[in-house]
């Protein structure tokens, strides 16, 4: 563990004398107990309910861990390096790590849970009422708070109770003139109310027969069914209506001889397949560097524009004899202020081709958001009102830690003002500033709201919904993992890990330039 | 003459940065309160979109506001204390695994946590089971979640605010007998709070615009913030009729913040340049 190397060299010179126990630190003391114990108290019942010994493990470890850090005078660096480290472990590196694990999986729709539960739902899903089987009268009644079905058997009369564990005979029960049970001895019947607020679990019990199960259709019926298909433990396949579809465990689903599957698979590990679907399957490749490219160019075109137009404005403003600065400093910035997630929504309408300002304005009727080219425009323009006026603040800093003399320097030697401009103003700008456009680079690479909220990723081509012109990696991501064409959690995984290292890499070649750039400049 | 034209560029700059907000301020007191009926200049003037705001059933604007405040005050207050309470320890001690903790943060920082959302979310299915008070659809989850962003984002920030807090301050308060608590709480955090305010402020306008991680986390109406409860009163078919208060909500939504940004502008630039992107 750290050790703090002041108070142990400390230490080495003098025995250091007994500090007092003062009131602070045995009040510090009892707070960090408590806290602990207050936090234990609430976690541990439901952990014990959920039969989850590991989780509860390692929460009696970090428990213990902290109480030990806070409670000696040993270990100072880490008392404050705890409670944010606890936090970024939890919710940052740990679903980070996670997201690399599940990238080679197939979880997603159709493959959520394991193999048991796949083949449960398969079986409980073909269910379909056996030919021949009586329609049984159904009564909901209740014997110790246990819901059961008293069912009476259309022909014979004779009445029977229903529960998940299989049916026995009842007697001494009346049976009124519908046909259902009006009371019975030991048991609670429900009245329809009761039994509709409960129709829920009366739709989830299921009764076992020999042949097959029993289940509730409606309230007062209840029909006998077999399962069409069921699963063979001995050929490890899933057999029935004239078909037999075996077990294919590395894609996770039910397969038969026509190569079909049943729907419902189970998750499994698809070790590399993910990322080499995104690299070499030419649908979804094609689409990839497509995104990747637009992604890259509206990142670049971001900082580019916002840059340019917030350099253009501060230096427009950095005169001596310039009036009125702070009015339109103030009137400048009133975009950063306002609520960015507003006025994207704000900016999609004003882009709205039937009552949109833009075309109100200038008595235009294009669809901006319907064609690639315009969407694209849009959403940069969009961007650069967004983001300009940070780059004119932070340039209007950066221009008043500039001397005046270098410029008035450069104009005595003969040089032009763009000369002044580009060969002494700008370099000087750029090296405050470059960290700040490495930042913004990162940001706008993955601004999800910038396109979530304005072009949705649209317009889409019609042969693929999944991927529209302003789609970038993230959205693209967001809407593989969350949308209408059915989760990919696997898939969208991969790329999630794609992403991470594109991004590291740029931020690795860019922080280097830096610190090459400032070693030149500085 | 070249001033003119510096002038006039500046004013056409300003138009741009203009057009929207006078739209919306018109969208905001439009009497008619729909989208089609809105121009750039106002057509009438009627308070009737901010009243069908706070009476409106399915949109409880006033909760929605109550969420976000709370959300924004609470987490950008909890991660700054939690990024400078390491920042001091990085600043001020010298541990080993020092560097290699801080060169962690910087590649952690890189990594930005929304892209881990699909495992976020399967994280919080599974607490939800656990703990329905931090689970999907309340605050406290969400809470818990912007703070494990809290350390990669401020910590490099706030340790070269440190730095620059002289030395010798500490070793006096020592040599005075303060422990290490003590010279956190009454030298250092009092010295660095001017800049904490901005850092702080800056914080608090990322959280009241977050939405990507909002919008998967809140979907029970009482419990959205403003972000993700506004996007859904012009979603779909209502895009249109409510587009009047929605332009009312924006306008109530950025009272607060324009206001505080007028006040504290001139530190704003010095903590910008000090490396803070808005998020």
């Amino acid at each position: 563990m750290v050790a703090d190397v002041r108070e142990s060299a400390v230490a080495e010179q003098a025995p250091r004398p007994r500090r007092e126990i003062t009131t602070g630190f045995v009040v510090s003391r009892i707070a960090v107990l408590a806290v602990a114990g207050a936090i234990l108290l609430y976690a541990v019942p439901p952990l014990v309910a959920a039969g989850a010994w590991a989780s509860l493990a390692l929460l009696g470890v970090v428990s213990a861990v902290i109480c030990y850090l806070y409670l000696t005078r040993r270990f100072v660096p880490a008392k404050y390096l705890i409670p944010g480290t606890v936090f970024l472990i939890a919710f940052q590196v740990f679903p980070v790590l996670y997201t690399v694990s599940t990238a080679f999986t197939n979880f997603g729709d159709g493959h959520r849970g394991d193999k048991q539960a796949a083949v449960t739902a398969i079986e409980t899903g073909s269910v379909r009422q056996a030919p021949g089987s009586p329609e049984y009268a159904l009564t909901a009644a209740l014997r110790d708070g246990n819901l059961v079905f008293l069912l009476v058997d259309p022909k014979t009369k004779q009445v029977q109770a229903g529960t998940g564990q299989g049916l026995s005979p009842v007697t001494g029960a009346q049976v009124g003139i519908t046909g259902k049970v009006v009371r019975a001895p030991g048991y609670t019947v429900l009245k329809a109310p009761e039994a509709a607020a409960r129709a829920k679990d009366i739709a989830a019990l299921s009764v076992p027969t020999p042949g097959g199960l029993i289940k509730a259709n409606g309230l007062s019926r209840a029909v006998e069914g077999r399962a069409a298909l069921t699963y063979d433990a001995a050929c490890d396949c899933v057999k029935g209506e004239g078909d037999t579809w075996t077990a294919d465990e590395t894609r996770g689903y039910f397969v038969n001889a026509k190569g079909e599957h049943l729907a419902q698979g189970w998750q499994v590990n698809v070790g590399l397949d993910n990322f080499t679907r995104v690299l070499t399957n030419p649908t979804i490749s094609g689409y990839f560097f497509g995104v990747f490219a637009w992604n890259l160019g509206f990142a670049v075109a971001s900082v580019a524009t916002t840059f340019a137009l917030g350099v253009a404005v501060a230096l427009a403003l950095h005169h001596p004899r310039m009036r009125g600065t702070r009015a339109y400093r103030i009137v400048l910035v009133l975009p950063y202020a306002m609520p960015a997630f507003a006025m994207l929504l704000v900016w999609r309408d004003m882009f709205n081709r039937d009552f949109g300002l833009i075309n109100q304005l200038f008595g235009l009727e294009v669809d901006w958001m319907g064609d690639p080219v315009t969407a694209r425009f849009a959403v940069i323009l969009v961007n650069l009102w967004l983001g300009f006026p940070y780059m004119f603040l932070v340039t209007t800093g950066a221009l008043q830690a500039i001397p005046r003399e270098l410029t008035e320097a450069a104009s005595i030697d003969g040089a032009t003002p763009w000369q002044g401009f580009g060969k002494v103003t700008m370099p000087l700008l750029l090296v405050a500033l470059t960290p700040l456009l490495i930042s913004s680079f990162a940001f706008n690479f993955n601004n999800f709201n910038a396109i979530a909220l304005t072009s949705e990723g649209g317009p889409f081509p019609a042969e693929n919904p999944q991927v529209g012109a302003t789609d970038l990696l993230i959205t693209y991501t967001f809407r593989l993992a969350f949308g209408a064409g059915g989760a990919q959690f696997g898939f969208a995984a991969a790329i999630s890990v794609f992403i991470f290292a594109i991004v590291a890499v740029i931020s690795a070649v860019a922080f280097r330039r830096t610190r090459k750039q400032e070693e030149v400049y500085a | 003459m070249k001033i003119a034209l510096r002038h006039v560029f500046v004013l056409v700059v300003c138009a741009f940065a203009l057009v929207p907000i006078i739209f919306v301020v018109s969208a905001a007191i439009n009497p008619l309160g729909t989208l089609a009926s809105t121009d750039l200049l106002p057509t009438g003037a009627s308070l009737a979109n901010f009243a069908d705001l706070f009476a409106s059933e399915t949109h409880p604007f006033g909760r929605w506001f109550f969420n976000s405040v709370f959300i924004a005050l609470t987490a950008s207050f909890a991660s700054l204390l939690l990024s400078m309470l390491a920042a001091y320890a990085f600043s001020r001690m010298r541990f080993r695994g020092r560097r290699v903790g801080l060169l962690a943060l910087l590649l952690i920082q890189m990594f930005p946590q929304f892209l881990a959302i699909v495992t976020i979310f399967i994280i919080f299915t599974r607490v939800t089971e656990l703990y329905p008070p931090f689970g999907f659809n309340t605050v406290w989850g969400l809470l818990l979640l912007y703070l494990g962003g809290a350390l990669g984002v401020n910590t490099w920030l706030m340790k070269g605010f440190l730095d620059t807090v002289p030395k010798e301050l500490d070793e006096a308060a020592t040599v005075d007998g303060a422990t290490h608590a003590q010279i956190f709480w009454r030298i250092i955090l009092p010295l660095v709070t001017p800049i904490l305010a901005v850092t702080a402020l800056l914080a608090f306008i990322g959280f009241m615009s977050e939405f990507l991680m909002a919008n998967v986390f809140l979907r029970d109406p009482e419990s959205k913030t403003l972000a993700v409860g506004m996007f859904g009163m012009i979603a779909g078919d209502q895009r249109n009729a409510n587009f009047g208060m929605f332009a009312a909500a924006t306008l109530i939504t950025a009272i607060p913040t324009v206001g505080v940004f007028l006040w504290l502008q001139k530190y704003i630039v010095s903590g910008l340049t000090a490396g803070a992107v808005k998020g």
